[in-house]
């Protein structure tokens, strides 16, 4: 915490309104030291308070030696930790200096959490993996833990990751010992692909290049880890990004006002701007940028407004506005097969075949998981094969949809390429997944249709209909009078999610039957068939029945 | 945000880079509007505190142009400040908002004081009960709380959707991963959630939003002439109807309270910090932190998570 340096204190009031938020994860292995890393960084930084030290103090539990405060107690929050001496669940802590503020995710290091770790890892700016100085040189090896740590801040793509090479003390500070840690590191680091790689030796109980700078490792010219924390460069709002504003809740107060409110996931809204909304392909204008403290001409990553259009067009959350300029590149994948690399979280392991719910933006749907396409072995980072997948295990999987996902890659935008995967019997949380791209559609597979058109040729319908139920594909014929032309797309909806094919002979404008076919193609998972101008063994060949 | 910024970002044509604040309010107003749009009946404990009246706003900003779309709970002990009572009504209705008060009528006319039960017993009939009734009797499958991590050792675990059983109690070890800011809403018949839009705020940013915001707050927050007692080692303001025990004199002093609980439990500290800045300035310099006045949380080591596995906020 500050100590008031200046007596105009409206000016330090300005200051501190205007810092910067930086978020940072802890990992490494159980008795690396890092909840006492963190004890250190609050304690040394002065954000803690006497009561908080005094309870420290006389606390029962001291696992500190040769008379330190045990400062991993100010950390350890829930009394089972307190009493087993291990942190088992990831806590959040808070701090700041004159220069930024700090939200730490403090993530245990026991195999058992690897999810955890993830959690924390997640929404990351910075990692900070401690590697236990004496280990390493007892191993003469970086632990598979620590491996395994370094391995989830790439994957979860993590900007810079920062190695706190701990126990320094333990080690005679020795420049050596510091040198063959830092060469392992960085080189595994760069195997992961890792671009923003800092290694800084330190001593979390003695305070050696916490805060202050050790004295005890003159060698050592680089930033103590708080200079670091303070001084990296934090991610910003690319304004080249193409723009993704998923639509969170629609807000209807009164009849004259419509508006679409939500966070924007990536790139730059502006009002006047044209956007198009996913699904259903329309086209509209930006009126306003709504908010309570006045309308914004442009809000970008990751502010929440409300948008308000120009047109009545048909959006609802879970679907999504980009940009109209990007129609032609630009547009996310629009898919409902899909890669991703899963990080699994439950004692009942992922099985290909079932199906879990998947919510992505604010788009939640049901998957299943059609395959694994190899599992990483997190020691050696090799891939293996897999038809299931365990608690803390990771594996690309590829998913399908019940409806299509908007998404970019994960490695574009964490906003739009991250997606949970939730049990749909016991609704936990049971995996998070990092989308990789969209599955490419294998020769010879043919999708049964979502809507076979079949314009005034009735027969036709009923054969489609038959061959389909031969084939033991459910489909039924619309052409009911009670359903209206209105009702049509809303019902070739409901089937679509019941699985049912749709086939009508009725006879649509033109216009109308653009619209419909758009309207469709934003949800749907098979083909569109027209039955103009083709021939009927054609169009039952098309429809997905094959000979 | 405040009006300086919310000026610049609207004169630009490139946005500003958000500052803590800013990021911090919109992460806050995305968590609010996700749970209006996936829960069936959300309400807001509204305690009528400082961290309420920040959670307030911001409902008032992510539902902007519209009215709230949730009610507020008031769980009343009947041993609230009388200053808290006035301001809540006051305050409620000028913003327009719906306020069910709820009070545990069967044990406040048994005479439930933290006095003779102690402060466990008494918060379990006064506070957690009486939560877990209304609750009950709203039907509410999502009850928004201002509960900070920065608060209490056994806070920073929480997550910002907190499930809760059939029994609205906590399972510190068996809870939901949660990863970006895709958060799991889905319940089966009893259960329900406690969402914390203010998981990440400090008292710090509190205080900071609180004057950048304007945003009013009970008086009792600001240093005062007050006359008070030394009752069970701390200074506890003096109120109509309260008796005095042999030995306890009256006297005054200017004090203010720097979180507000229940009357007995919620201890004044000497200050003159009378205006925002003048809090914020002070608290810049405290080495004790907040919730040290607050006889509910010293009863044994972790008494707060005991209470959050019954089912407190």
């Amino acid at each position: 915490m500050d100590t008031v340096a200046t007596t105009n204190f409206e000016e330090f009031l300005d200051v501190h309104l205007a810092q910067e938020l930086l978020r940072f994860t802890t990992a490494g292995s159980v008795d690396d030291g890092k909840s006492t890393l963190i004890g250190r960084l609050l304690h040394d930084t002065k954000s803690v308070y006497e009561d908080q030290l005094a309870a420290v103090k006389k606390s029962r539990v001291n696992r500190a030696a040769n008379g330190h405060v045990d400062l991993s107690l100010l950390t350890d929050g829930l009394k089972a930790e307190r009493e087993q001496g291990i942190t088992i669940d990831v806590a959040y802590r808070y701090f700041s200096t004159s220069r930024r503020k700090f939200i730490i995710a403090d993530t245990p290091g026991h195999e058992q959490y690897t999810r955890n770790m993830a959690t924390g890892a997640s929404t990351a700016d910075v990692a900070v993996v401690l590697i236990d100085a004496k280990a390493f040189l007892r191993e003469g090896k970086l632990l598979p833990q620590s491996r395994r740590h370094t391995y989830i801040a790439s994957l979860l793509g993590i900007p810079h990751v920062v190695a706190a090479v701990n126990k320094m003390d333990l080690v005679g500070y020795a420049q050596e010992s510091f040198r063959a840690i830092r060469k392992e590191f960085v080189e595994f680091a760069s195997k992961l692909g890792l671009k923003s790689v800092t290694v800084i030796p330190v001593s979390a109980l003695e305070g050696d290049n916490v805060v202050t700078p050790s004295r005890a490792m003159s060698w050592y010219d680089g930033p103590t880890l708080l200079e670091f924390l303070e001084t990296v460069p934090l991610a910003v709002a690319n304004h080249n990004d193409p723009l993704r504003f998923p639509v969170q809740l629609v807000q209807r107060p009164d009849a004259n006002f419509r508006g679409f409110s939500g966070q924007v996931a990536r790139g730059v809204l502006r009002a006047g701007d044209r956007v198009l909304a996913l699904p259903s392909r329309r086209e509209s204008t930006v009126k306003r940028i709504v908010t309570w403290d006045g309308d914004l001409h442009v809000a970008a990553y990751p502010q929440s407004v409300t948008v308000e259009l120009e047109d009545e067009i048909d959006l609802s959350r879970g679907e999504m506005l980009v940009s109209a300029a990007d129609a032609e590149h630009g547009l996310p994948e629009i898919t409902r097969r899909l890669r991703a690399m899963v990080v699994w979280m439950h004692e009942e392991a992922l099985v290909v075949g079932r199906t879990y719910i998947v919510k992505h933006t604010t788009r939640t749907v049901r998957a299943t998981v059609k395959s694994i396409r190899y599992r990483v072995d997190v020691g050696s980072l090799d891939h293996v094969q897999a038809d299931r997948l365990a608690m803390n295990e990771i594996a690309e999987v590829e998913l399908e949809t019940s409806l299509p996902l908007f998404f970019d890659a994960y490695s574009e935008s964490r906003s739009t390429g991250s997606l949970i995967l939730i049990d749909g019997l016991t609704n936990a949380t049971i995996g998070a997944g990092m989308i990789v791209g969209t599955v490419e559609s294998g020769a010879g597979e043919n999708e049964q249709a979502t809507l076979v058109l079949v314009p005034g040729r009735a027969a036709l319908a009923e054969r489609v209909r038959d061959a389909l139920e031969a084939r033991g594909h459910r489909a039924v014929v619309i052409d009911d009078a009670l359903i209206s032309d209105d009702a049509f797309v809303a019902v070739v909806r409901a089937l679509e999610l019941a699985g049912v094919a749709a086939i009508s002979s009725r006879a649509l404008f033109p216009e109308r039957l653009a619209e419909v076919t758009r309207s469709i193609q934003g949800f749907a998972a098979g083909a569109i068939v027209s039955g103009d101008g083709v021939d009927d063994e054609e169009v039952v060949r098309l429809a997905g029945v094959r000979t | 945000m405040t009006q300086a910024t919310a000026l610049e970002t609207d004169t630009t044509l490139t946005p500003a880079r958000l500052n803590h604040l800013q990021a911090l309010e919109a992460e806050s107003i995305s968590i609010l509007r996700e749970a209006v749009a996936e829960f069936a009946r959300p309400v807001m404990l509204y305690s009528i505190g400082k961290d309420s009246s920040v959670m307030l706003r911001l409902a008032q900003k992510a539902f902007y142009p519209g009215k709230i779309p949730f009610p507020l709970l008031h769980v009343d002990t009947s041993y609230k400040f009388p200053e808290m009572i006035a301001f809540r009504d006051a305050y409620t209705k000028e913003i327009g908002a719906e306020l069910i008060v709820h009070r545990n009528e069967e044990a406040i006319a048994a005479g439930a004081n933290p006095y003779t039960l102690g402060t466990q017993n008494c918060c379990g009939l006064l506070k957690t009960r009486s939560l877990l009734d209304a609750l009950a009797e709203g039907g509410f499958d999502a009850a928004f709380g201002g509960a900070r991590r920065d608060e209490e050792k056994s806070r920073a675990k929480e997550r910002v959707y907190s499930f809760r059983d059939q029994a609205g109690q906590w399972d510190p070890k068996n809870q939901r991963p949660e990863l970006w800011n895709l958060y799991n809403s889905r319940l089966r018949k009893g259960e329900s959630i406690r969402v914390f839009p203010l998981s990440n705020w400090t008292e710090l940013d509190i205080w900071l939003y609180l004057y950048a915001e304007k945003i009013p707050i009970v008086p009792l927050y600001f240093a005062k002439e007050r006359p008070l007692i030394t009752r069970g080692g701390q200074m506890t303001l003096v109120h109509n109807g309260m008796k005095l025990l042999p030995g306890e004199e009256v006297r005054t002093e200017k004090v203010r309270m720097r979180s507000l609980g229940c009357l007995p439990c919620t201890g004044a500290m000497r200050s003159e910090a009378d205006t925002l800045p003048k809090i914020i300035e002070e608290l810049l310099t405290f080495r004790r932190s907040e919730r040290e006045n607050r006889a509910i949380d010293h009863d044994e080591e972790g008494s707060m998570e005991v209470k959050k596995r019954e089912g407190y906020f």
